[in-house]
């Protein structure tokens, strides 16, 4: 189950990424329960938990939102292999920035990354609710899932 | 350029190897770093990769990601270690907790940055780890 103050958690480490990351803040929304499949965008990175905590952590967000915060980190390669690199990074820095609430035994994987038509496959499990957590930044939108028992 | 007056062993130039499955981490902080007597010898995106090049380059200062396929950050520094006590390590890493940070630096690291990071802190944290 996950709860308001975990939620928070999540909603902090995805801002404190765009104000330092970016050097540009984000507008978070309020966080609301996922039911059915969520819609993604082009890239998604995907972060497993286990250990006390089992779960799965998206960033999903469009190639013209990742090309603009690629050009804000000064990186000058846009292509599909550094969009998938960049998806994955912000999950796993957002995941990994949770542990300082979390606690090392919230055990976060190395990234994997779904692009194009693969949509991501969060399994419905008892006790286990999924939340979609919608960011905007400039013009762009884009969402953390976080699903977690 | 930074220029550090108190770089290791009194060494001119000090060689920097990085550490990063990410490839766009691994280019930011080769391009952020202002140390001008700081020379990249090279970039491995894992444990192996990093124990493989370490041989062959003997850099004095390393960074260091944790959370990587194949061999993680924390094996990778002890092995480091082991193999040179007296290089410096930076670890660069996600994982923001406090158990995650005692242990790297009880396994030989020398200093913790967490991601995400600023250029400034960056170079605060190289600095430190110069001193």
């Amino acid at each position: 189950m996950l709860y308001e103050q975990e939620l928070k958690t999540f909603v902090e480490g995805t801002t404190n990424f765009f104000e330092v990351a970016a050097q540009q803040p984000a507008t978070i929304g309020s966080p609301y329960l996922m039911e059915g499949s969520p819609a993604v965008h082009e890239y998604t990175g995907v972060i497993n938990i286990s250990g006390k905590r089992e779960g799965v952590v998206y960033f999903t967000a469009p190639k013209a939102m990742l090309t603009v915060l690629l050009m804000k980190m000064q990186e000058n390669d846009f292509s599909h292999e550094t969009m998938r690199d960049l998806v994955g990074e912000v999950a796993n820095t957002i995941s990994g920035n949770a542990r300082r609430d979390f606690g090392r035994d919230f055990v976060i994987s190395v990234p994997s990354v779904l692009s194009g038509e693969n949509k991501p496959d969060i399994p419905h499990k008892p006790g286990r609710r999924s939340f979609i957590i919608p960011i905007n930044w400039r013009s762009h939108s884009a969402k953390l899932i976080v699903s977690l028992s | 350029m930074i220029r550090n007056g108190s770089a290791l062993n009194g060494k001119r130039s000090l060689k920097l190897m990085i550490v990063d499955d990410s490839n766009i981490m691994r280019r930011r902080i080769e391009r952020s770093q202002q140390f001008e007597e700081l020379q990249v010898v090279g970039t491995a995106a894992n444990g192996i990769e990093a124990l493989e090049l370490f041989k062959k380059t003997d850099p004095d200062v390393v960074t260091m990601d944790l959370t990587m396929p194949r061999m993680d950050g924390i094996e990778c520094i002890g092995r480091l270690v082991a193999l040179k006590p007296a290089v410096r390590i930076l670890v660069i890493s996600a994982l923001a907790d406090k158990a995650t940070a005692v242990e790297a630096m009880e396994k030989g690291a020398n200093g913790f940055l967490n991601k995400p990071f600023s250029d400034r802190q960056l170079n605060e944290a190289i600095a430190e780890l110069m001193r």
